[in-house]
C-alpha cells in the first residue's frame, strides 16, 4: 500500500506533465503557430540540445552569483540576528532599515548599485544579497527569541552566562527558523541574481543566463529563450532540494516539521 | 550526592534552609498575587504548597528560586543553597534537540564540568529514575511520564540542597503519577534534599509531605500550616489506609474553608 502510494506520488505528476506537453505539441502543430510566438516542446528540446553547452556556461555564471549571495546573506543575516538578540535597543534601532531594504524593489535600486560598485560580479552579488538576506534576518531573530521561556529561566537559575545561553539554548532553538529562512532565501537569491542581470546587461566576457534570455528575446530565438528558462527553473528546484535535504540532515532527528507522519 | 548520614537527623528538622518574611507580590499590571507570606522551611523537609489554581503558588516558588523578586518583604536563603537549587516545571521543559543524556548533562555543563567528568553522576541519576538505556533517546520518543523523569533527573543531577517542583505531575495519568510520587519519595529518603512541592491535589500533598501549607485564592495568603505525621517510608499501600483517608479529609476541610 505504502509503495503503491509512493509510486502514484511520482507517476501522477509525471503523467500530467507528459499529457500537457503532448497537448502543447499537438496544438502548435495543428494550428501552425510559428516558433517565434510559441515554440513546440520538440523545438525547445532541440534548442536545449544545440545551445545546451553554452547555456550551461551562462547558468554557471548566474549560479555563482546566487550561491555567493546566499552565503553572504547567511553570514550577514545570521550575524545581524544574533546581534539583535543581544540587544533589544539595537534590534528596534536597525530592524526598520532592514525592512526598508526588503520592501524596496531591487529592480529600482539595481541601476544605482551598478553605478556605485565597479565590479559587475560584485554589483550583481550585492543586488541578489539585498533580496536574499531579509528572510534570514527576520526568521533567525524570531527563532532566537522563541526559546522556551521556562528553559531560559532554568539557564538563569543555573547561572548560565550570556554566551552559554546563546550557544546551548537560543542557537539550537533558532535553527529550524533559520533553515526555513535559508530555504526561502535560496530561491530569492536566484531571482535577485537574474533581475539584477536584466538591469545590468552583460557583465563583460561572462554572461549569465538572464542576459541570454534577453538576447534570445531580442533576436526572436524563442525556443532558445524557453530552453534558458527551463534551465533557470531546474536550477531553482535544485537549490530548493539541496536546502531541504540540508534541513532534514540538521534538524530531522528532533524537529516536528521533519518527522515522518504516520497516519 | 548529599548523604543522609552527613548530618544529624535532628538538624534536618531544626536548621532553616530559607525564610520568607512578609513576602508579597504585585504584578506590573496591578494584580496582587501574594500577600504577607511568612514561612520558614527547615532542612530535609518535604513541604507542599496546596491551593486552588491562581493562588500564587507558582509565583511563590519562583520567588523562592530567585527567578523573580518579591514586591514586599524579604527572602532569606542559606548561602550554601544558592546555586544548589533544582527546579521542575509543570511541563517537562526539555531541549528537544538534545538526547536524554545531554538534557540531564545541562546543569553540569553550565557549571563547567566536562562530559567525562559528569558521566558518573549522570549515569547514577538516570539509573535512580529508571532511565537506564534511554541515554540516547530524544524527548519526542518518550512518553509524558518518562519525559518528566528526565526533567527530575536534570534537577537532581547536580546534587541540589533544595528541590522546587511546580505541579510536576498535573498533566500525567493517575497510574504514572502514583509511580512518580513513590519514586520521588524514595529518592528524597535516600538523598534528603529539602522539597517544596506545589500542587492542587490534596491526595498528592498528603501522600508526599510531612508539612502542608494551605493557601487562599488571589491574593495568595497562608491560612494553615499542617504537619502530616504519617510515618515514612510511605508506600503504595498507604493510599488505601484509613489513616491516609482521615488526613485527606482533614486537609480537604481546611482547603474548602480557605477557598470559600
Amino acid at each position: 500500500m505504502h509503495g503503491r502510494e509512493r509510486l502514484a506520488e511520482i507517476a501522477a505528476p509525471l503523467l500530467a506533465g507528459v499529457l500537457f506537453l503532448a497537448a502543447w505539441q499537438a496544438i502548435v502543430q495543428w494550428k501552425g503557430i510559428p516558433p517565434y510566438i510559441l515554440p513546440s516542446p520538440v523545438a525547445i528540446a532541440e534548442a536545449l540540445w544545440r545551445d545546451g553547452p553554452s547555456l550551461l556556461g551562462s547558468l554557471f555564471v548566474t549560479l555563482r552569483i546566487t550561491v555567493a549571495a546566499l552565503i553572504a546573506a547567511i553570514v550577514f543575516g545570521g550575524a545581524l540576528a544574533i546581534l539583535f538578540a543581544q540587544s533589544r535597543l539595537l534590534e528596534i534601532s536597525l530592524f526598520p532599515y532592514a525592512v526598508i531594504l526588503q520592501v524596496t524593489p531591487v529592480v529600482a535600486i539595481a541601476p544605482l548599485i551598478i553605478i556605485w560598485v565597479n565590479d559587475t560580479f560584485l554589483a550583481l552579488l550585492v543586488c541578489a544579497w539585498i533580496v536574499a538576506f531579509f528572510p534570514i534576518v527576520a526568521n533567525t531573530t524570531l527563532g532566537l527569541n522563541s526559546a522556551d521561556r521556562n528553559l531560559v529561566e532554568l539557564f538563569r537559575l543555573y547561572g548560565a552566562s550570556r554566551w552559554q545561553t546563546l550557544r546551548h539554548l537560543r542557537l539550537p532553538a533558532a535553527l529550524p527558523y533559520f533553515l526555513a529562512g535559508v530555504r526561502i532565501s535560496g530561491g530569492l537569491a536566484l531571482i535577485g541574481a537574474v533581475v539584477a542581470e536584466f538591469v545590468a546587461g552583460t557583465g563583460g566576457a561572462e554572461t549569465g543566463l538572464a542576459y541570454r534570455i534577453l538576447e534570445a528575446g531580442y533576436r526572436l530565438q524563442i525556443p532558445r529563450l524557453f530552453a534558458a528558462l527551463l534551465l533557470l527553473s531546474a536550477a531553482g528546484i535544485a537549490i530548493f532540494a539541496v536546502l531541504s535535504w540540508l534541513t532534514r540532515l540538521l534538524i530531522g532527528h528532533w524537529h516536528e516539521s521533519a518527522l515522518p507522519r504516520d497516519d | 550526592m548529599i548523604g543522609a548520614g552527613a548530618m544529624q537527623p535532628e538538624n534536618y528538622e531544626t536548621k532553616p534552609i530559607f525564610t520568607l518574611a512578609g513576602v508579597g507580590k504585585t504584578f506590573r499590571r496591578g494584580t496582587e498575587a501574594l500577600q504577607a507570606i511568612d514561612m520558614t522551611v527547615s532542612s530535609g523537609g518535604f513541604v507542599s504548597l496546596l491551593g486552588p489554581s491562581g493562588c500564587g503558588k507558582s509565583t511563590l516558588l519562583r520567588i523562592i528560586a530567585g527567578l523573580t523578586p518579591p514586591s514586599q518583604g524579604r527572602v532569606q536563603c542559606e548561602s550554601e543553597v544558592r546555586g544548589h537549587i533544582g527546579f521542575v516545571f509543570q511541563e517537562p521543559t526539555l531541549m528537544p534537540w538534545a538526547t536524554v543524556w545531554d538534557n540531564v548533562y545541562l546543569p553540569l555543563r553550565l557549571a563547567g564540568r566536562s562530559r567525562d567528568d559528569a558521566s558518573a553522576s549522570i549515569a547514577g541519576t538516570l539509573a535512580s529514575l529508571g532511565l537506564g538505556g534511554f541515554e540516547q533517546a530524544y524527548p519526542r520518543e518518550l512518553s509524558g511520564g518518562m519525559r518528566m523523569r528526565v526533567s527530575i533527573a536534570r534537577a537532581l543531577v547536580n546534587a541540589p540542597r533544595l528541590l522546587l517542583l511546580d505541579e510536576p505531575f498535573a498533566a500525567l495519568d493517575e497510574l504514572t503519577r502514583f509511580r512518580l510520587n513513590e519514586d520521588l519519595l524514595r529518592l528524597w529518603q535516600e538523598q534528603r534534599w529539602t522539597v517544596v512541592f506545589v500542587t492542587h491535589s490534596v491526595f498528592e500533598a498528603v501522600f508526599l509531605s510531612n508539612r502542608i501549607v494551605v493557601m487562599t485564592p488571589r491574593p495568595g495568603r497562608i491560612v494553615a500550616d499542617l504537619p502530616i505525621d504519617l510515618p515514612y517510608p510511605r508506600e503504595a499501600g498507604l493510599r488505601t489506609a484509613p489513616a491516609y483517608a482521615e488526613r485527606c479529609r482533614a486537609v480537604s476541610a481546611v482547603l474548602n474553608e480557605a477557598v470559600a
